[in-house]
């Protein structure tokens, strides 16, 4: 189960191995259970490096339409931590790539930062995205990661100074997820507007490894990030891919992306 | 008026912080706009000059000052406290929201903001966000829940009247909560040119702290209106809670007056033990946790999910609330009870009938609440029910409520128009 391995050592090893890492999202509960296992089982094939399994909300402010639906449904159904945990420590001890939790604030704090961590690292979990929780507001919960050995994943944005970015690079650890735009999740975003220079911004302010999200939806956006970041971060594009060609399209998807990286 | 440039007992620490509720949770995306906010709306705050041009345009354009009426037939009725009214419903608009939404135009202004986005639950926010953007020639999208779209849709052929876009919000529960989570979904795209009025004393730092600060002209009012028209301070008062921006208004004028008790009233809805309601701090169902921004009481089940709200009064149907609040009610400072739609209906009924006087739905919750108690207090002993809005926006709900034959009649003939 857990080992004592960071994340940034982790995704340090593969960037040895290769230019680009790839990292995917699902929802946990939508479209279901079984579905969220045939994702992950597509993910392990294609060689996917890094995973953000989502915790759903009913209040999921930082996510666009699709999310949300997905996050809405996900609650109907009745998902609960106890199906989430599950999930993801039978993902850990099957597949080779690095899990990660990514929720919001409430689902967290309900359970307590100590409990939270403790079960993360018991279900094999390497670190945290929690993007309505700030870092200053974040000293316990990130004590209790320290003491599990979990990384918490912070976010960079382009509306952030370059004084806000420093704060942030002063707290980054694993590696640090950069918006490529502003806005929530789900709209396509143009690479070629400002995003290699707002990547060098959040290279000034931190020495972990740099993962780039919000709108990369094509293999081309993929090739694109070579050389710009270390990660280049899917998440609606891959929901969308899995609701319009199933798990065979959903297959394919993954693997053009990762043919980007190697 | 008295500019509040000092410290009020009503502005939090300076993390936004009232005791353990407050502060500020948005995605990293926010981080600057709220900084500027904040730094604007202190700005204003320091400015004695924005104050008083708030206060002179409320004046002149909104009908400020808004009485306070002395309702001697229900006290008569009631045979205790003498009952008094703090008239926010004679507002332009209706509602106390026109306060706090003229006040944040105004801050928009200083920061030369073009466009303006809101939530709105009963209607009444949008309808004076769009009125206000009117006025000062603003874009305004509203964010409004399908299901409170069709319980109040007078209020949304107004705000199309006005020039406002009417988003219809058709994710979640379809109430106020998912209109909020719009809004701060906008935001994080709009931001540079966009500034989100929030309607109620929620939501990040300096929300809560901004609207109570435009609010507390309700009760900075009403507190002189009191002892000019009784000699001295009311024994209780008593306003409803939504998100808690007229009561946080009200109660600030008389937070330093440890002798006025201070009472929120939420809605209980079918009864707090159907599970159908909005009660969060009456009836201890709520649990703190953090969510759309802030942290707070919600509504919600053992592993954080917020829980389905439902109140008859769309402007109280929602899971959180305003941290102040949440903090008076930790501190025993104000006293919270809820009172069921049955108890809303039958105290607006007697209150239309024996004052003349057309409460909201939302503003009738006190009322409710303030007729519970009135005969257990002497009649030397005063209260004062903060009438946060005026009810005829509820025409339809009412209707309903009271099953009103002639209406339906009237609605049947009137849609035969439309049928052919
Ligand atoms: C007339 C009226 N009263 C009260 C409320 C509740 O809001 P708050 O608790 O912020 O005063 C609303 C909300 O829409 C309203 O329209």
């Amino acid at each position: 189960m857990s080992d004592t391995t960071s994340l940034s050592a982790h995704l340090g090893a593969r960037l040895e191995k290769k230019p680009l890492l790839l990292m995917t999202h699902l929802v946990v509960g939508y479209p279901s259970l079984d579905a969220n296992w045939a994702m992950l089982e597509a993910m392990d094939a294609a060689g996917v490096d890094v995973v953000e399994l989502q915790m759903p909300f009913s209040e999921p402010i930082a996510d666009g339409p699709s999310f949300v639906k997905a996050n809405h449904e996900a609650i109907q159904a009745g998902t609960s931590w106890q199906d989430y945990f599950d999930l993801a420590a039978r993902a850990s001890a099957a597949f080779g790539f690095e899990l990660l939790f990514m929720g919001y604030y409430n689902s967290v704090y309900a359970m307590g930062a100590e409990r939270f961590c403790a079960r993360l690292a018991e279900a094999g979990m390497k670190g945290f995205i929690v993007p309505d929780l700030p870092p200053e507001e974040a000293a316990e919960l990130n004590a209790a990661a320290r003491t599990h050995g979990l990384d918490p994943v912070l976010i960079m944005t382009p509306t952030n100074t370059q004084e806000r970015l420093a704060e942030l690079g002063r707290h980054a650890s694993g590696f640090v997820y950069c918006a490529a735009r502003k806005g929530v999740t789900g709209r396509q975003t143009d690479l070629s507007e400002g995003v290699a220079a707002f990547l060098e911004r959040c290279r000034e302010a931190t020495s972990v490894p740099l993962g780039l999200g919000f709108g990369i939806r094509t293999a081309e956006d993929v090739r694109g990030l070579r050389g710009m970041a270390d990660l280049a971060i899917i998440g609606t594009a891959g929901l969308d891919a899995w609701v319009a060609g199933g798990p065979e399209g959903y297959r394919q998807f993954l693997e053009s992306l990762v043919a980007e990286t190697l | 008026m008295t500019i509040p440039t000092e410290r009020p007992s009503w502005a939090p620490g300076s993390d936004g912080y009232y005791g353990e509720f407050g502060g500020s949770f948005t995605p990293e995306v926010l981080h600057e706009t709220l900084a500027e906010l904040r730094g604007a709306f202190d700005e204003a705050w320091r400015d004695p000059e924005f104050w008083n041009s708030y206060v002179s345009m409320m004046a002149s354009y909104a009908g400020r000052p808004t009485p306070v009426t002395y309702c001697e037939n229900l006290t008569r009725r009631f045979g205790g406290a003498r009952i008094y009214v703090k008239r926010e419903d004679l507002n332009h608009t209706g509602a106390h929201k026109a306060n706090n939404v003229m006040g944040q135009g105004l801050l928009v202004q200083r920061m030369g903001k073009k466009r303006v986005i809101a939530e709105t639950g009963a209607g009444q926010h949008g309808v004076a966000t769009a009125t206000m953007a009117a006025r000062l020639g603003l874009e305004c999208t509203i964010y409004m829940g399908e299901e409170d779209i069709a319980r109040q849709h007078p209020n949304v052929f107004w705000m199309k009247q006005l020039g406002a876009e009417v988003v219809a919000v058709t994710e979640g529960t379809r109430t106020l909560k998912d209109a909020v989570n719009a809004c701060l979904r906008d935001w994080a795209e709009s931001m540079d040119d966009t500034h989100y009025v929030l309607g109620t004393a929620c939501g990040p730092h300096p929300f809560p702290q901004m609207v109570t600060y435009f609010q507390s002209i309700i009760g900075q009012e009403a507190r002189v209106q009191m002892q000019a028209l009784t000699g001295g301070l009311p024994n209780r008062v008593y306003a409803c809670v939504g998100g808690g921006s007229n009561a946080s208004g009200i109660f600030a004028g008389f937070l330093d007056d440890p002798e006025v008790e201070l009472i929120g009233v939420e809605a209980g809805g079918k009864g707090i033990e159907t599970g159908q309601h909005a009660s969060r701090l009456a009836g201890g169902q709520g649990r703190p946790g953090i969510a759309q921004g802030y942290k707070t009481v919600f509504l919600q089940n053992d592993e954080g999910v917020m829980q389905d709200t439902y109140s008859v009064a769309a402007g109280l149907d929602y899971i959180g609330i305003g941290p102040l609040l949440a903090d008076l009610h930790q501190r025993g400072r104000a006293r919270f009870e809820s009172v069921t739609d049955a108890e809303v209906v039958a105290a607006l009924r007697l209150t239309i009938q024996n004052e003349g006087i057309i409460p909201a739905l939302e503003s009738s919750h006190a009322f409710a609440a303030a007729f519970r108690e009135a005969s257990s207090l002497s009649s030397d002993q005063t209260i004062l029910i903060n009438q946060s809005g005026r009810g005829d926006k509820d025409i339809f709900t009412v209707a309903d409520a009271l099953d009103d034959d002639d209406w339906k009649s009237f609605i049947r003939r009137k849609s035969a128009e439309y049928g052919e």
